[in-house]
């Protein structure tokens, strides 16, 4: 089976659903700003130095450094 | 209810929601700021007339995403909610949401529906939802959360009136449930609202959660709850991801039932072509280092002129009292001591409010966001992060309001870093110092017809004190050692054009902070310095006068010089002259005598209290005339070498050290208060005074 992709695995302009959330403290933070599993979400554009990156999840558009994107595992 | 008592309504939404639109739309200018018991957190405090002519008040709660607190500012919203028995528990509470953001805003929703207090929901920005095609019935979203929603718009106001109305009648906490808590946790919370008489099952859950983050409760309370959660296992992290899934799929129900129409989605709106360019790996930065050109130009060009007009009417102020009042050490006091104390405190109000002008501006825009992407990856080299940009930018004008501006920073050791580090870049209060000294040891000419020498000693020193930051940055970061991690979770909100009348009131709040803030120090250490430079041992002081005419024995000498070396005399001989003698064998090194070394300790309280030293102690009697203070200081002559006393070894070293040492009560007591204890104030004095004695030592070795 392979390993799961990341978020801080997409290219811009690419769509996938939350398939789980790996890092046990951010979870929750996570989830209350709507990164749910099984939530659709946009992977928009990176910032000029490659990090942070801005995604759109659960309806707005939320930045996040791709430490913390790399915690958001995908389903594509 | 009493009539002395008004009703209390809390405002509560998320960041960005429109929230302080809101509270400016129901209490105009009627609005104060106070602190929240204990800590710095401001509370905004506003008084609304309501359609029964009875009078409200408001509170405006900083913005949050969820009951359970992330940093300093998000707790206070927790405590002041679930403190059900204080008496500034709120009455009502109006829970905004931006409605094109709905499924997220829901999230605080129903947390506060479920802690069981009268609520009312708002629908912001009504309008973008209908222009993106979105439809939702209100009147099923209403039934469904069991409280009145109101739609708003709180750019134009419509819809407030209707709010008001709502807020008037009589309102019950809703009856719905939406997170009826977990079985496993039933009978720990019957315990804690047996114990602590809580009358609501959720309030009883969140002391279980985070009883430590609460400051309300009691010791004796806190060790009963911990008590509860030791014998009911009750794991607080694997309870509150379960709570948020369990919210968020009631949230989703809700919304197929209350959504008529969809998003169309086809079309890119507005903020994502901007970020386009705005965030653009060429562009992004070249319209960052752009605006802030412009923002550095408007703090020093467009505030000269109301700042010289301050100035002017001090000095006039001052004249007044001495020829008006009688003769005596009140006057004097008045005249010396209070209100030239007060036009130092005036004098930074016109660079203050064009600072914060600006930062509303690209708050209200949603601009501020973006910086904080485009730099995050840089500040964080420096164990800084992205957002310690707005206080290093604010640091400019003044580091109290940039201190208090770090309390966005929800990690602990980037906040400190950024704290440690912010007083370091050149502050207004300098400006008066570095402009006197450059006058005096840089030449004013052009260099290849139009660089002007001056000014680019002035710009070096800001970026000195930048470069000193950021160093300073680093070196702190290794030495501080910590586990907390680091994180970064922001929301980028779309683009808007900013709210004029909330720009306004930004400007005033922060104006208004600084005056009462920094003022009631700069104003006591004003009248004790005052006391210092017109009191000494002896009666050398009373009888300066025969003294002076003493020394010159024959030699006839007209009435006014004979008045400025009295002045001069007495200065030597006050207390505060007898300081500066004391530590002049310290400073002696960096190539100063005691007369600067009176200016160094009247500055320690404040920097910009150099000028009016130096006006005193070569007696030129009025501050004002700058162009006089430079040629006495330009005349003055140095004893040992009989060359001039401020050689530009002198004047490099004392505009080196002005660059880095902590010399601000005021920033002080702030550090003190925002990090709660005299540690950090302390080991930031010691290393700010550390640098800047020796880099100013290197400075004079180097030059003379």
């Amino acid at each position: 089976m392979a390993v799961p992709r990341n978020v801080a695995q997409m290219k811009p302009g690419e769509l996938a659903i939350i398939a789980g959330l790996v890092d046990e403290g951010l979870s929750v933070k996570l989830m209350e700003m709507g990164c749910l599993p099984g939530a659709q979400i946009r992977f928009n554009f990176t910032a000029p130095l490659g990090d942070p990156v801005c995604i759109t999840v659960s309806g707005y558009q939320l930045s996040l450094r791709l430490e913390e994107a790399s915690t958001i595992l995908i389903l594509d | 209810m009493p009539a002395s008592q008004p009703l209390k309504i809390a405002l509560v939404g998320n960041p960005n929601s429109g929230k302080s639109s809101l509270f400016n739309f129901l209490t105009g200018l009627n609005q104060k700021i106070g602190n929240f018991p204990g800590v710095t957190v401001e509370k905004h405090i506003g008084q609304c007339k309501m359609p029964d002519k009875s009078t409200a008040q408001i509170i405006d709660l900083p913005g949050i995403y969820s009951l359970y607190p992330r940093s300093l500012d998000e707790q206070i919203v927790s405590e002041f909610l679930l403190h059900h028995k204080s008496p500034d528990c709120p009455d009502k509470v109006v829970v905004i949401v931006d409605a094109t953001n709905l499924k997220r805003s829901l999230l605080l929703v129903t947390q506060i529906i479920d802690v069981g207090l009268p609520t009312v929901l708002v629908m912001n920005m009504m309008d973008l939802v209908n222009k993106a095609g979105i439809s939702y019935n209100l009147k099923a979203l209403s039934e469904e959360l069991g409280v009145p929603v109101v739609p708003i718009n709180a750019r134009t106001g419509m819809g407030i009136e209707q709010l008001k109305e709502t807020l008037t009648k009589s309102l019950a906490p809703s009856e719905k449930i939406v997170f009826p808590v977990f079985d496993e946790a039933r009978e720990g919370i019957r315990l804690v609202r047996q114990e602590l008489h809580v009358d609501n099952d959720y309030e009883a859950y969140q002391f279980l959660q985070q009883p430590h983050a609460l400051n309300f409760l009691k010791p004796e309370e806190r060790a009963f709850i911990d008590g509860v959660k030791e014998s009911f296992k009750f794991f607080p992290g694997k309870f509150h991801g379960a709570e948020t899934v369990q919210r968020y799929g009631f949230i989703q129900k809700l919304l197929d039932k209350i959504t008529i129409q969809q998003a169309d989605h086809s079309v890119p709106d507005f903020s994502t072509r901007a970020d386009r360019i705005l965030t653009h790996r060429v562009w992004g930065y070249l319209i960052f280092a752009a605006i802030l050109f412009l923002i550095f130009q408007a703090i020093f060009a467009w505030a000269t002129v109301p700042m010289d007009f301050i100035d002017g009417l001090f000095a006039d102020l001052s004249n007044l009292a001495i020829d008006n009042l009688p003769e005596g050490p009140l006057t004097s006091m008045l005249a010396e001591g209070i209100i030239p104390g007060l036009g130092g405190i005036a004098i930074f109000i016109p660079q203050i409010a064009i600072l914060f002008a600006f930062i509303s501006i690209l708050e209200e825009s949603g601009y501020m966001a973006r910086v904080v992407f485009l730099m995050d990856k840089i500040m964080r080299k420096f164990g800084l992060n992205g957002k310690s940009v707005v206080p290093l930018m604010s640091g400019v004008a003044c580091a109290i309001p940039a201190i208090m501006a770090t309390r966005t920073i929800d990690n602990w050791k980037e906040r400190i870093i950024t704290i440690l580090v912010t007083p370091l870049m050149s502050c207004s209060a300098r400006l008066p110092v570095f402009t006197i000294l450059i006058a005096l040891i840089v030449p004013d000419e052009l260099l290849w017809g139009f660089i002007n020498l001056q000014g680019i000693a002035l710009m070096g020193l800001y970026l000195l004190g930048f470069a000193a930051a950021v160093i300073s940055a680093i070196v702190i970061n290794m030495l501080i050692k910590v586990t907390e991690r680091s994180f970064l979770l922001m929301e980028m909100p779309q683009y808007r054009w900013p709210k004029w009348s909330n720009v306004g009131i930004t400007i005033m709040d922060k104006t208004k902070a600084f005056v009462f803030e920094a003022g009631k120090v700069i104003m006591a250490i004003a009248v004790v310095l005052w006391v210092l430079a017109s009191y000494g041992p002896g009666d050398k002081l009373d009888r300066a006068e025969e003294y002076v005419t003493e020394q010159h024995g024959t030699a006839t000498i007209d009435e006014q010089e004979l008045e400025d070396q009295v002045a001069a005399f007495r200065l030597e001989h006050s207390y505060a002259g007898i300081i500066g003698k004391a530590i002049e064998p310290v400073i002696a090194p960096l190539g100063y005598d005691w007369k600067i070394g009176i200016a160094l300790i009247t500055s320690f309280a404040a920097r910009e209290v150099f000028v009016g030293t130096m006006a005193t102690i070569y007696s030129i009697g009025s501050v004002e005339d700058q162009t006089t203070i430079k040629s006495r200081m330009k005349a003055e002559i140095n004893p040992v070498t009989g060359g001039p006393r401020y050689t530009p070894a002198v004047g490099f070293s004392l505009l080196v050290f002005y660059t880095f040492a902590m010399q601000c009560m005021s920033t002080l007591a702030v550090v003190y208060r925002e990090t709660k204890g005299w540690k950090w104030p302390i080991i930031q004095l010691t290393y700010m005074t550390v640098l800047a004695y020796l880099s100013a030592f290197l400075v004079y070795q180097i030059f003379s």
